[in-house]
């Protein structure tokens, strides 16, 4: 059964890049315009030391900006959540920061703190990804079922109880879910810094220095330990899902 | 005979997008210690504001609700409430879900009692050897067994029944009213039933209230003689053919449909 876990992925892998491959020979092109799955073997022999440095930076660097959405998305989302008002009054606001294209704001965080390179970088990676956190965990408490609150109420439970041992895990299927989403916009985030104000940290600035020395290869290598990355993290949080909210899994039958 | 449960002359208006709404007008009901009452009633007639009013979850604009000699001012923990939707939490097993008042509930009990308690009412319910399932693996009479065990658990002086066996089949519905007798003689508490259904009033209550439509006030009483445990044969004597004509009755005058009308119209 795990095997078969495994090996169903694994096989979809090397066929995406078998025809990956195959397109590429099948059009002729030269790695200037698409580097081949053959090509990227020697980058990563070439610059195996850089992907680990640099890969280390994005990696630390995105996962310290998701757990600041995690800290205050979740607090957005419990004051959204148990208060209409502040619903109402900052679903607008909330939505129009999110509307803001982060591309934009990256200057404008550079000049804003010259010189922090791991703290601006953090930030974007924080400030990509607390939305989905905020939004979920709002929804998840704003439409808890008002019997599940009258039972512990009806016994003189505080609202710090209800939370605990109601509200919270009832919300966890949908944190959980926001989560995923919030992982691959942590990983947009962190990339975001890292090229559009480069300072020789992180893939990102990998990538750049590819398209500097025009090592196209290089470049693709980096896109694909990008998504190797963001793939690890993904099941971190899916194994995560599974300790804390594996009840809300259905069992196949 | 002292009354237990005392709703006094109780009016309550809720404010909606639509205007202010009067569902109750000068309510009195009065349930002795160890009564059984169910109350009757046209959809949207405040049967369910009634129950919060008893169990101190909202406050009535007039008049006092009054439990055992004291005036009700807010939630207290000698109340076990039930609703139509059993509102388990689906994280817990079974056995975690009954324990759940114990320990909201100021209590001095190890975890070895509060196992040993909410096991005796399983069994008393037949959920004997369910107590490690998650209630997703239970069937809907089964999650409702367990509700009312979590209901019971902290030995609640008054158990409120909001439509508990509405959503249910008619068989597992008389399965868990002769079950509900079973649990009145083993667990002795003082009953408040909302139901829509009439046959199931006369079989569980000794008393049953039929609400007005709205604002609501009490508008026929009937007694049912209590004569212990009922079994649903009981329900197809030609007492009970009588009791459950005078309640249709009434609740055709409450939805302010003329008796003569409905039978000519049939």
């Amino acid at each position: 059964m795990s095997l078969k876990k495994i090996a169903i992925p694994t096989i979809a892998v090397i066929i995406f890049l078998l025809l990956w491959e195959l397109l590429v020979w099948a059009n002729g092109w030269p790695n200037f315009v698409m580097a081949s799955p053959s090509d990227l073997g020697p980058a990563y022999v070439r610059y195996w030391d850089l992907f680990l440095i640099n890969g280390w930076q994005t990696l630390w660097r995105t996962v310290a900006g998701l757990a600041l959405a995690i800290v205050f998305g979740t607090a957005l989302g419990m004051i959204m959540g148990f208060s209409k008002v502040m619903r109402d009054a900052l679903y607008p606001l909330l939505v129009g920061f999110n509307a803001i294209p982060k591309a934009t704001v990256v200057p404008i965080i550079a000049l804003m703190f010259v010189g922090a390179h791991d703290f601006n970088t953090v930030l974007i990676a924080f400030m990509i990804s607390f939305f989905p956190i905020a939004v979920s965990v709002s929804i998840g408490l704003s439409t808890l079922e008002p019997e599940y609150r009258d039972i512990l109420r009806s016994l003189g439970a505080s609202k710090m109880t209800i939370f605990w041992k109601i509200a919270l895990p009832k919300t966890l299927p949908e944190f959980f879910g926001a989560l995923k989403v919030a992982v691959t916009l942590a990983f947009i985030g962190t990339n975001l810094m890292e090229i559009v104000s480069p300072h020789g940290r992180g893939l990102g600035a990998l990538f750049d220095s590819g398209r500097t020395n025009s090592d196209y290869p290089l470049m693709f290598a980096v896109l694909i330990a990008l998504a190797f990355l963001g793939i690890v993290l993904y099941y971190v949080v899916v194994v995560l899902e599974k300790i804390f909210a594996g009840w809300a899994e259905r069992q196949e039958t | 005979m002292t009354a237990l449960i005392d709703i006094k002359d109780v009016s309550h208006t809720f404010a909606t997008d639509g205007g202010p709404l009067h569902v109750l007008d000068h309510l009195n009901i009065s349930i002795e210690e160890g009564g059984f009452t169910a109350v009757v009633g046209p959809s949207g007639c405040g049967k369910s504001t009634l129950t919060r009013l008893v169990s101190g979850l909202m406050k009535p604009d007039e008049g006092e609700v009054w439990l055992h000699g004291e005036r009700v001012k807010g939630p207290r923990s000698t109340v076990g409430m039930a609703f139509q939707n059993p509102v388990l939490l689906e994280w817990r097993t079974i056995l975690d879900n009954v324990i759940l008042p114990l320990e909201i509930v100021p209590n001095k009990l190890s975890r070895a009692e509060r196992v040993d308690r909410a096991e005796f009412l399983l069994g008393l319910v037949g959920l004997t050897g369910f107590e490690d399932k998650k209630p997703s693996e239970l069937s809907g009479g089964m999650r409702q067994r367990a509700s009312l065990c979590r209901a019971l658990v902290h030995k609640p002086e008054v158990l409120i029944l909001d439509e508990p066996f509405g959503a249910l089949d008619a068989f597992t519905r008389e399965d868990l009213w002769q079950t509900m007798h079973k649990v009145k003689s083993e667990e002795p508490f003082t009953g408040l039933l909302i139901t829509h259904d009439l046959r199931e009033s006369i079989f569980l209550a000794d008393q049953v209230v039929v609400m007005s439509g709205r604002p609501a006030h009490a508008q026929y009483i009937m007694d049912v003689p209590s004569t212990g445990e009922r079994v649903i044969d009981d329900l197809y004597t030609p007492d009970s053919a009588e009791r459950l004509n005078i309640l249709r009755h009434q609740i055709q005058i409450a939805q302010g449909r003329e008796p003569a009308d409905v039978e000519a119209a049939q």
